[in-house]
């Protein structure tokens, strides 16, 4: 049997590890290019995971199972990768504000996002805006996302963009926000970006936003 | 068993224009409905009125108590909206409850003086500054020390509601366990101390929500949890809690069961 790029999204999509990892095998043993084994198999078949996980085919769960199986198959791939091959859609800045622990709903979305082929740099939680300033001057990101779980957090939010600008860099920089309490007339208030109420919509988002 | 009635949330959308538009009407009648199914505080929440959180806290307490003396469960991350909300209840004489303190260090020095000046029921949530637990023995950790410096500062256990934390169990299949083998923990090692805990957190990513939620009432009161902030006008949930209650030998000859029945508070 051939390699077929059909089979290997279908088995990501499903969250086939163990396929994932025996059809790469294959295609690798074939001598395909490993860059298209990323840009035609896992890539094409998380974006259809997205879009089922948006309109509410797939649960949090699922999309979880494909991009472990995902993970599994890219780690037998990227030591084969020669540098630049791979085109980087954009960097994209993580993390909870100062004073907020909470990182389920930022951990799925940095999850979806390198899912679509962006580079996702999680700065963690509880982090001071300096902390951002800082990431920001060293991965030079297209966008950095915040997230805030809780109400009296969320102004932290406000307080990172006004440092982002004080340092001169919020120009050419784009934010977006998240989080239970965050809304889109929150958004617009502190003069962020974006908004995206979940994790699939941020994907969207971010492609919004870095086409722009 | 304590039931705190979450409907007067200002995330909600039948609360928000609400709340904005001080509709003293709607707020009224929420609370009283809640009461009247059987829910034993009312919980109060506008944190999303980030800008004024504390004015629309303190309005939110008159109006409803206006309408009625029941107890209210003060609910805020922040210490102003509490201070205010406290100060503002002190009118109908109860015992209230707040909503929540922590272990985190800021938080808990920023709160407690709340606690002892009004001496409220005091949901603690456990958290602390590593970070949100992952396991049951971080859970555990995070209790002990905690339960330590509130009776340390003078809070009695029965006054403490522990909240063991409830994370999805569809981004962590040991989430629901965890929540058990915790509760079994306090059980054991402080009986005085009470637990509660909200029901949608461990639906989240889930299709058919209703269905764990209910799931994991029942799960987690055969565990020994003895609080849950839910909504009292759903009837299946309080279905479950009164079932639960019967077939685990906290309803004396099924009086409540029956009485609900009668009342036609559950299906």
């Amino acid at each position: 049997m051939m390699f077929s790029f059909e089979e290997v999204q279908s088995a990501v999509m499903a969250g086939e590890m163990d396929k994932v990892v025996e059809l790469t095998r294959k295609a690798i043993e074939e001598k395909l290019q490993p860059v298209s084994i990323i840009n035609e198999g896992y890539i094409p078949a998380m974006n259809v995971v997205g879009k089922r996980f948006k309109n509410g085919e797939m649960f949090v769960p699922e999309v979880l199972m494909a991009a472990r199986s995902m993970n599994a198959g890219m780690e037998l791939v990227k030591p084969l990768l020669v540098e630049g091959e791979v085109q980087v859609k954009g960097t994209i800045l993580l993390g909870t504000v100062k004073g907020d622990l909470h990182d389920i709903g930022k951990n799925l979305v940095g999850m979806m996002i390198e899912s679509g082929g962006y580079v996702v740099i999680d700065l963690g939680t509880d982090l001071e805006p300096e902390k951002f300033v800082e990431a920001v001057k060293e991965y030079k990101p297209e966008i950095v996302g915040m997230s805030a779980l809780l109400t009296t957090t969320m102004l932290a939010m406000k307080e990172t963009i006004e440092v982002l600008k004080e340092e001169g860099l919020r120009d050419g920089l784009k934010i977006m926000i998240g989080g239970a309490p965050v809304s889109k007339e929150f958004a617009d208030e502190i003069d962020a970006d974006g908004y995206a109420p979940d994790a699939a919509s941020a994907t969207e988002l971010v492609e919004k936003l870095i086409n722009a | 068993m304590l039931i705190v009635g979450e409907l007067i949330n200002s995330s909600r959308k039948a609360i928000k224009p609400a709340v904005q538009e001080k509709d003293a009407k709607l707020i009224q009648d929420l609370a009283l409905k809640q009461i009247e199914v059987g829910a034993d505080y009312v919980d109060v929440n506008c944190g999303t009125q980030v800008f004024n959180e504390v004015e629309t806290m303190q309005w939110l307490v008159e109006t409803i108590q206006q309408a009625c003396d029941a107890p209210l469960c003060i609910d805020s991350p922040s210490e102003k909206a509490l201070a205010a909300g406290l100060a503002a209840a002190k009118g109908n004489g109860k015992q209230q409850m707040i909503n929540s303190i922590t272990a985190e260090s800021e938080r808990y020095n920023n709160i407690i003086s709340l606690a002892q000046e009004y001496k409220p029921k005091l949901v603690a949530l456990c958290m602390d500054d590593a970070g949100m637990p992952e396991t049951t023995d971080d859970r555990i950790r995070v209790i002990d020390k905690l339960i330590n410096n509130l009776t340390k500062d003078g809070i009695k256990e029965e006054q403490i509601y522990l909240d063991p934390l409830v994370k999805p169990v569809s981004t962590g299949d040991e989430a629901g366990l965890e929540v058990m083998d915790t509760l079994r923990y306090i059980r054991r090692s402080y009986p005085g101390v009470h637990t509660i805990c909200g029901l949608s957190n461990i639906s989240f990513g889930l299709p058919n929500r209703k269905v764990l939620n209910r799931v994991f009432l029942i799960q987690t009161m055969t565990a020994g949890m003895d609080g849950y902030i839910l909504d009292p006008l759903d009837k299946e949930m309080m279905g479950a809690v009164y079932a639960s209650r019967a077939l685990l030998g906290q309803d004396e000859y099924c009086v409540n069961y029956l009485g609900a029945h009668r009342k036609g508070l559950y299906k």
